[in-house]
């Protein structure tokens, strides 16, 4: 198969992890697609890795696993708490840290 | 050893003034046992001195580094000669006996304990000015003295008069420091170095030119300390202080230092153009004359004294700048003897008149106050210059030089110390002969009424007939008639001998006789005058309003100081806060303003920052495409 496909594939995920993250309101939404666009950077990495036969791609799509699933932690700690103190996972709602 | 000069009066002002109440009852006691155990540790380095040959006889004590940055040194070292150890015997000398009396003088005083420890402070203070081996620690002492007089000027300071006086010694004397202060960063640009053998070394090989603005500069710290014109007022006002300080302060000691500032600094004055020297001797022969012409006119018994000091220290910078160094030294020592005395004097004088100052309510109290009146007439005796007490001697030896340097000069010089002798003599006869006047104004004394004046304490009296025989031989030190009787002269030889001016050849010294008779002469037309007109009343007094208001000095200088002065010093301050701080807060208002609108962007939406961010990114991507990555 065409290795571009993979890339094409990838960037389509991306571009669909933008969008979610700049246009839906709930936080557990945009959390979902910041997951979304991890996941197609790793599909291009592991891509890339095949493509060349080397295995640098496949050590950077560990890396970034571990790295998602920490901050997955965090980031569901964080919007859990806000939840209980604002009764809302809106995050247009949480904009107090400004001038 | 050295350090241990300074250290006693040191300890004993910490003492006092950290004991507090506690030390009242003996704190007087330990401020003189101080300043006495000073002395006699100064005494015995001098004969240790004396036993040893000319070149030996220079110590430096190193104590340690001050401050060390780069080439920027300065040591905290000490260093004793034959100069300094001549101040060292004079200030704790004089100083012990002056202890002594302020026993007696401040024995109703509660404060008395306050007064003891300014007293040591000051004598600590005065001896690391004389001690010190760079300028820069000769300044601390400097500013050391500054202080202990302010504070004792300031001392009844429950009297706003005295405030006032303390305030205005501490502002005038700080003109005179900008020139102290002016003159080490000279040094130090140009020499790199403040130490007295390093600038000594120095100003051999320096420009002319920078060696003269170093000793203009030096002059007018000296100018400022030693109260010669035009910063001579503050030493009038300072008369406010307790009359044991007057005598130590502003008649014996501390307004000489500008004396020793000068003789210290002697190489510089004498690398330095010939027109320097030429200034000192003007600035002293004016400032002798205007100081002894207001003097004939005033009432108070202190203020004739104080402006009979600065027409002394008026002399001793006439003959610096005459080059006559050792004469100076000399007549600062034998005035440090007659002029404590008299102050110490009209301090017994004072004390037995239950704080009567003025002259026109005395008279008669010789039957009253014997020794004070003998001791008294003693000093006087000594300062109009009538031979042989110790002030004709020093007195003729600076007319000397001065005849030798400037005609003009030596009759200024005569003229003031005609004018010396009227009025001593005036004061003489105002307070101990004539008619007895103290009840004639009875009214104004409220609660003493009636009252006869008495004598003073024995403890008083004791280092009134110490200086008194002091006043008498003192002159013994360097007599005219042949070399081998300078004994002054050829002790001080290691530190003047370069600088001094050399007279040997000249008409004045082969004619000094001449020039003695003719000091004799004018000394008693002096007296005579003063007794033709005070005792006798054969001529009306001249005491007018312009002498007595010291030619309204004070006056003009306030309207000068407050008139074009003020428009001055408010021009600068608006052109300080106007334009110089306009600027610095310009840029900070300009700053913050951009920071005003700028921030407006953080608005708090996550949303907003993702989308700057994928905008960015997509921006720098189309960059790299557009460029290529490499």
């Amino acid at each position: 198969m065409n290795p571009n496909n993979y890339l094409i594939l990838a960037a389509i995920l991306f571009t669909i992890g933008v969008y979610g993250v700049l246009v839906r309101r709930n936080a557990i939404i945009v959390f979902m697609s910041v997951e979304l666009m991890l996941n197609a950077a790793n599909l291009a990495f592991v891509a890339a890795a095949r493509n060349t036969g080397t295995l640098d791609g496949l050590v950077v799509a560990f890396f970034v696993m571990v790295v998602a699933a920490a901050e997955v932690v965090v980031g569901l700690a964080i919007i859990v708490t806000i939840f209980r103190t604002r009764r809302s996972a809106s995050i247009d709602e949480a904009s107090l840290m400004k001038y | 050893m050295i350090a241990a000069l300074i250290g006693l009066p040191l300890l004993g002002a910490t003492v006092l003034l950290l004991g507090g109440r506690r030390t009242n009852a003996w704190g007087h006691f330990l401020a003189v046992a101080m300043s006495a155990a000073s002395f006699v540790l100064g005494a015995f380095l001098f004969i240790q001195m004396v036993g040893k040959s000319e070149e030996e006889r220079e110590v430096g004590q190193h104590l340690f580094d001050w401050i060390s940055v780069g080439a920027f040194q300065i040591p905290f070292g000490l260093h004793l000669d034959q100069l300094s150890i001549v101040f060292v015997l004079l200030i704790t000398g004089v100083g012990t006996l002056i202890h002594i009396y302020s026993i007696g003088y401040m024995e109703h005083d509660p404060n008395r304990r306050r007064f003891f420890a300014y007293l040591n402070l000051f004598v600590a203070a005065m001896l690391l000015l004389v001690l010190a081996d760079n300028y820069f620690l000769l300044y601390v002492g400097w500013e050391g003295v500054g202080l202990a007089s302010y504070l004792l000027i300031s001392f009844y300071q429950q009297k706003p008069s005295a405030a006032t006086a303390g305030k205005k010694a501490f502002i005038v004397n700080r003109v005179g420091d900008v020139g102290l202060s002016l003159a080490i960063m000279l040094m130090f640009v140009t020499f790199g170095t403040v130490t007295f053998e390093g600038v000594d070394a120095a100003v051999a090989s320096g420009s002319s030119s920078t060696v003269t603005w170093i000793g203009l500069a030096l002059l007018l710290a000296a100018c400022g300390k030693s109260a010669q014109f035009p910063l001579q007022s503050w030493l009038l006002d300072a008369m406010e202080g307790p009359t044991p300080v007057s005598a130590l302060i502003h008649a014996a000691t501390m307004v000489t230092s500008g004396v020793f500032l000068m003789t210290r600094m002697s190489p510089v004055l004498h690398a330095s153009y010939e027109f320097a020297p030429t200034i000192i001797a003007v600035v002293g022969a004016a400032t002798a004359l205007y100081a002894a012409t207001v003097a004939v006119a005033q009432n108070d018994i202190k203020k004739v004294l104080a402006y009979s000091t600065v027409s002394q220290l008026g002399y001793m910078f006439l003959a610096i700048g005459s080059g006559a160094y050792v004469a100076a030294i000399f007549h600062m020592i034998t005035h440090a003897f007659f002029k404590a005395l008299l102050f110490l004097g009209s301090g017994s004088v004072i004390h037995g008149m239950h704080h009567e100052q003025d002259m026109r309510r005395m008279g008669a109290l010789r039957k009253l106050m014997p020794v004070t009146a003998i001791t008294f007439i003693i000093g006087w005796l000594a300062i109009a210059g009538v031979p042989p007490f110790a002030g004709f001697w020093s007195k003729d030896e600076i007319l000397l030089y001065v005849y030798a340097n400037n005609r003009f000069l030596y009759v200024v010089g005569l003229v003031t110390a005609l004018l010396t002798a009227y009025y001593m003599t005036r004061q003489v006869i105002m307070v101990f002969y004539g008619k007895a006047k103290w009840n004639d104004h009875a009214s104004d004394h409220g609660a003493h009424g009636d009252f006869t004046p008495h004598e003073s304490p024995k403890i008083m009296l004791f280092p009134l007939v110490v200086l008194a025989f002091l006043s008498v031989v003192g002159g013994a030190m360097q007599l005219p008639f042949t070399k081998k009787l300078h004994f002054l002269e050829h002790w001080l030889a290691p530190i003047t001998e370069e600088s001094e001016a050399h007279i040997g050849e000249t008409w004045a010294y082969h004619n000094k006789y001449i020039l003695l008779g003719v000091a004799v002469v004018v000394a008693t037309v002096g007296i005579l005058a003063a007794f033709a007109v005070y005792a006798k009343g054969k001529f009306k007094a001249i005491e007018p309003k312009v002498l007595e208001q010291a030619w309204y000095y004070d006056a003009g200088a306030s309207k000068l100081v407050g008139g074009p002065g003020a428009a001055l010093f408010n021009g600068i301050a608006w052109v300080d806060a106007h334009i110089v701080d306009g600027a610095v807060n310009g840029t900070a208002t300009l700053v913050r303003n951009i920071g005003g609108t700028v921030r407006k962007a953080q608005t708090g939406f996550v949303r907003s920052y993702a989308a700057l961010m994928a905008i960015g990114f997509v921006a720098v991507l189309a960059w790299f495409i557009y460029r290529g990555v490499a």
